[in-house]
């Protein structure tokens, strides 16, 4: 099989630009061709928009053009910096390289390095689209901080009960600012102090707590691995790594146990915790059970066809938490190797023995034909983007768009994380659902 | 002219019509400086992220219901893979199309690829793009990484076109090669005049009309029947077979000057197909002069006259009473040069002051070597003189000019752009739809939008009360051409 990227659900690691834009007041600054900002956006942030304090218009960039391919580009980038500093009024300053920039050797930490010692960090990262995807891009932003920035600093005395949170990332998770906060709000219920660096007013400020906290929470089967690794061996922060987002009482449960017990929260707590929530839960569950049941064209069996995050938190919600039984997990976020047997064995411990069969693969041509050619025996659930719309259609079955891209549905602050979400994801699943004849 | 058939590829709208993204000045300073040819291109020493050709290339012909594009690529660039993926599908089934056949894949480029070239691949992957929706014809879309390491598309799409017996034709749109996004729209039409259209075997009547997406196509057809023609609307939504037979259509017209001269000059050089220079049908002055240029062309000048006398009697008195609401509003535009220039003189028709104007580029001449219609009317017709730049999406410059000026109202169209003006308390209204200001009735409508918008300021005043804008005081104290290169006869 040729090297075929067909329906991508990912873009290249300068889509990093937007892990950027996700810390309030930080601003990219792109050295990379005119069309690179607003086009990545437009796929990842689609409909769900990508402006806020900054956009992708607001980027500072050195739209390279042939003269910069000729004659080299790095006077163009410093004084792309230099200027950017006086327009654009930002806490921090990351320097990000596209394609063009990176082949014709121009040099980036060079140049960012002038303005090291000014007034706002400026920091650099190569994220050439040839060298990796959004999510090594993701990650490398968040190791540039550490090193290029955090490491700088004085080192400041922990702080009691401080909890960084890692795991959904900016635009390309359409979910990630309710997911963001609905684990701070689970962190805090446990009287935890959760920190954040991504979305509504969380920047610089949470940024400097960073190197504070007791211990670094990772919840994401393999992104943000290396990040919280570098934490460690910078400022000796230990994680905890919980690769199952929670979704929905069982899992929720489970997650706030796992925290409560690591960081040494009373276990009565924990248990008077859970306990109020998975009332209000079951109740819910409880009186909409008849619709849940009663019904003809709801499916027993699914597939996801998403990335490994939302392909195991999905599955671990529907399995333990509602009864179905899980088909093949496609999982289309180019998971690095090295990581790839561990998350296929998250797959294999749901309840009763079940296990879910996952395949990792970018082409969703032939995701769609193994679909097409698998018995399900009944209509199946598909959950995963809009490429899957039409395939849901031609096999009669039921249909969730969750990630990217996303389209044809709005997400604001909704999250399917926690019990909530697990209601909401409920709900999302159903209006599908009762759409068709019932 | 301009528009040669024999080469590979489509010039850069900079070396083809000298067209430029960098001048300060009037309306009437740029109409005398590109008379006159003395119009010199400006830098920036410092600039944001604009918009590339390619993204404006390929997500045209990915409309095309039975062709499928080869974008040789990293992973990002394909990502107009996932903003036209469902797309296309929602305006194919509007007309109910079967567009299995349309399909958009990458070939992944990576770090070794970048040294060593990938031709290889992109052999083996348009074979298996072939064998997975066999399309009528395949595009090979250019790239910044695929131009900067000298990848010869030519050769093998000309290696593939004899493989598999269907039109497959590079496009050239490499990001790094131009600063006006358009030039891609010319690489795409480039791309079907010479490897698309067929010469014509016999005379049909229809007529070509260059769009974005045709939702205007209900009204159209119902005007076209009346001149006896049949609208076929370009190139969202066609099939390879209707586009080989673009020759053989009656006319050309297009609702954006920007968008259509290179596919509407080019049928007419290589075809003798008329392509109806008029205004865009952009409120009174342009519906009458689109459809009396179509009238002409098409030999139907008494019906478009009967048509028109029609539709003014229904419509004009509406547009004076709404026009009474609106005296006294000052307004600034910013958008692409075709759309601006129309939507502007829609405005003055409205009574409505121009105090500013920003275009996304300016073309001086089109392919036939002329101004831009549009552009001649307002030299020649608007009341006043206005400030007007020239600036590839400069955002801080257009915020920098609407606290200056401070409109009562700030018309856009690009996506991301309308915001901001909203976040400085001035209300603005995003001309997305290319037919939202079509004809007379359009004009009512787009009429009593902008009242509403003006009338109604509280999701403008809500939101500019809470937020910050992202700029430093300091920027909102300089000029907006301030990292304008000055040339050498500049007076600023």
């Amino acid at each position: 099989m040729p090297k075929i990227l067909d329906q991508p659900r990912y873009v290249c690691a300068l889509g990093a630009m937007q892990t950027v834009q996700g810390i309030y007041r930080g601003v990219p600054i792109l050295h990379a061709g005119p069309g690179c900002a607003s086009k990545l956006a437009g796929g990842i942030a689609g409909s769900n928009g990508d402006s806020g304090y900054i956009s992708p218009q607001i980027y500072p960039c050195s739209n390279v053009s042939e003269k910069e391919i000729v004659f080299g580009g790095d006077d163009r980038l410093k004084e792309t910096i230099e200027n950017a500093l006086k327009v654009v009024d930002g806490d921090i300053f990351v320097v990000l390289s596209g394609c063009t920039t990176e082949i014709v050797g121009d040099d980036i930490a060079k140049v960012s390095s002038y303005f090291s010692n000014g007034n706002k960090p400026v920091i650099y990262v190569e994220t050439a689209g040839f060298k990796g995807n959004n999510l090594q891009g993701h990650e490398w932003v968040i190791n540039a901080i550490i090193e290029q920035y955090l490491a700088k600093k004085p080192i400041m005395e922990r702080e009691k009960g401080l909890v960084n949170i890692w795991g959904p990332v900016p635009s390309y998770d359409p979910f990630w600012v309710g997911n963001i906060r609905e684990l701070e709000a689970l962190i805090r219920e446990l009287g935890l102090i959760p920190n954040t660096i991504f979305g509504e007013y969380r920047g610089i400020e949470n940024i400097d707590k960073i190197p504070q906290a007791e211990f670094n929470l990772l919840v994401s089967p393999w992104l943000g691995l290396s990040n919280v690794k570098l934490l460690e061996e910078k400022f000796g922060t230990p994680y905890l790594h919980y690769p199952t987002l929670p979704i929905g009482a069982y899992e929720t449960s489970r997650f706030l146990r796992s925290i409560g017990e690591y960081a040494g929260v009373d276990s009565a707590k924990i248990d008077e915790i859970i306990g109020r929530h998975e009332r209000e839960y079951y109740y819910h569950i409880e009186r909409t059970s008849d619709v849940f049941l009663e019904n003809r064209t709801m499916s027993r069996r699914f597939s996801t066809v998403t990335n490994a995050a939302d392909a195991l938190a999905i599955s671990k919600f529907l399995v333990n938490d509602f009864g179905l039984v899980p088909g093949k997990q496609y999982i289309t976020d180019s998971t690095p190797e090295e990581y790839r047997e561990e998350v296929a064995s998250y797959f294999k411990e749901f309840k009763y023995g079940i296990e879910a069969e996952v395949a990792f693969s970018t082409d969703g041509f032939e995701i769609h034909e193994e679909i097409r050619n698998t018995d399900y025996f009944g209509a199946p659930l598909i959950i995963g983007s809009i490429f899957e719309k039409k395939l849901a259609e031609e096999l009669n079955g039921n249909f969730l768009a969750v990630s990217v891209p996303i389209k044809e549905r709005l997400i604001l602050s909704s999250s399917y994380l926690g019990y909530h979400g697990g209601l909401k994801l409920l709900e999302d699943i159903y209006t599908y659902v009762l759409k068709q004849f019932n | 002219m301009t528009v040669n058939f024999k080469s590979n590829e489509a010039d850069t709208r900079e070396n083809r019509l000298g067209s430029i993204t960098g001048y300060y000045g009037t309306l009437r300073d740029l109409g005398k400086q590109s008379g006159c040819g003395g119009l010199q291109d400006k830098d920036r020493c410092y600039s944001q992220a604009s918009l590339c050709n390619a993204a404006c290339a390929l997500s045209q012909l990915s409309f095309i219901t039975d062709a499928a594009i080869v974008h040789h690529s990293p992973a990002g660039c394909a990502v107009t893979a996932m903003t036209v993926s469902n797309s296309k599908d929602q305006l194919a089934g509007k007309l109910k199309l079967d567009n299995s056949r349309s399909g958009y894949v990458s070939t992944d480029m990576n770090e070794s690829d970048t040294v060593f070239g990938a031709t290889d691949n992109l052999r083996d992957v348009i074979r298996e793009t072939y064998n997975r929706y066999r399309p009528s014809a395949i595009f090979i879309g250019a790239s910044c990484v695929s131009g900067v390491i000298g990848e010869d598309l030519e050769s093998i799409a000309v290696e593939m076109k004899e493989e598999l017996n269907i039109p497959i034709a590079p496009v050239h749109c490499e990001g790094f090669k131009t600063k006006i996004w358009a030039s891609g729209f010319d690489a795409a039409f480039h791309a079907i005049l010479t490897n698309i259209v067929k010469p014509p075997e016999k005379k049909s009547n229809i007529v070509n009309v260059i769009n974005f997406f045709g939702s205007a196509r209900k009204e159209i057809t119902e005007i076209f029947k009346e001149l006896g023609v049949e609208p076929l609307f370009l190139i969202s939504n066609t099939s390879i077979e209707q586009l080989s037979k673009l020759s053989e259509s009656v006319a050309t017209v297009s609702t954006c000057g920007t968008l259509g001269t290179y596919l509407g000059n080019g049928l007419w050089d290589q075809y003798k197909v008329p392509y109806v220079k008029s205004l865009q049908p952009h409120g009174i002055a342009g519906f009458e002069s689109w459809l009396r240029g179509l009238g002409k062309a098409i030999n139907r000048e008494a019906e478009v006259e009967s048509y028109l006398e029609r539709e003014k009697a229904k419509y004009l008195p509406k547009i004076q009473e709404i026009k009474e609401k609106l005296k006294g509003l000052r307004a600034v535009v910013g958008m692409g040069p075709g759309f601006n220039f129309n939507t502007t003189r829609a405005l003055q028709e409205l009574g409505i002051e121009i105090v500013y104007s920003a275009a996304w580029h300016f073309d001086k001449q089109y392919d036939d070597g002329q101004a831009p219609d549009a552009f001649k009317y307002l030299v020649d017709n608007s009341p006043n003189d206005y400030k007007l730049s020239v600036s590839d999406l400069q955002n801080h410059e257009i915020l920098n000019i609407l606290n200056e000026v401070k409109p009562d109202i700030f018309f856009s169209r690009h996506t991301g752009s309308t915001v901001w003006a909203m976040k400085l308390g001035i209300p603005a209204l995003c001309v997305f739809d290319e037919y939202a200001i079509f004809g007379y009735r359009g004009l009512l409508n787009f009429a009593y939008s902008i009242y509403d918008v003006v009338t109604n300021r509280s999701y403008t005043e809500n939101l500019s009360k809470r937020v910050k804008l992202p700029y430093t005081d300091w920027w909102f104290k300089q000029n907006n051409n301030h990292f304008l290169s000055k040339g050498e006869n500049e007076d600023a």
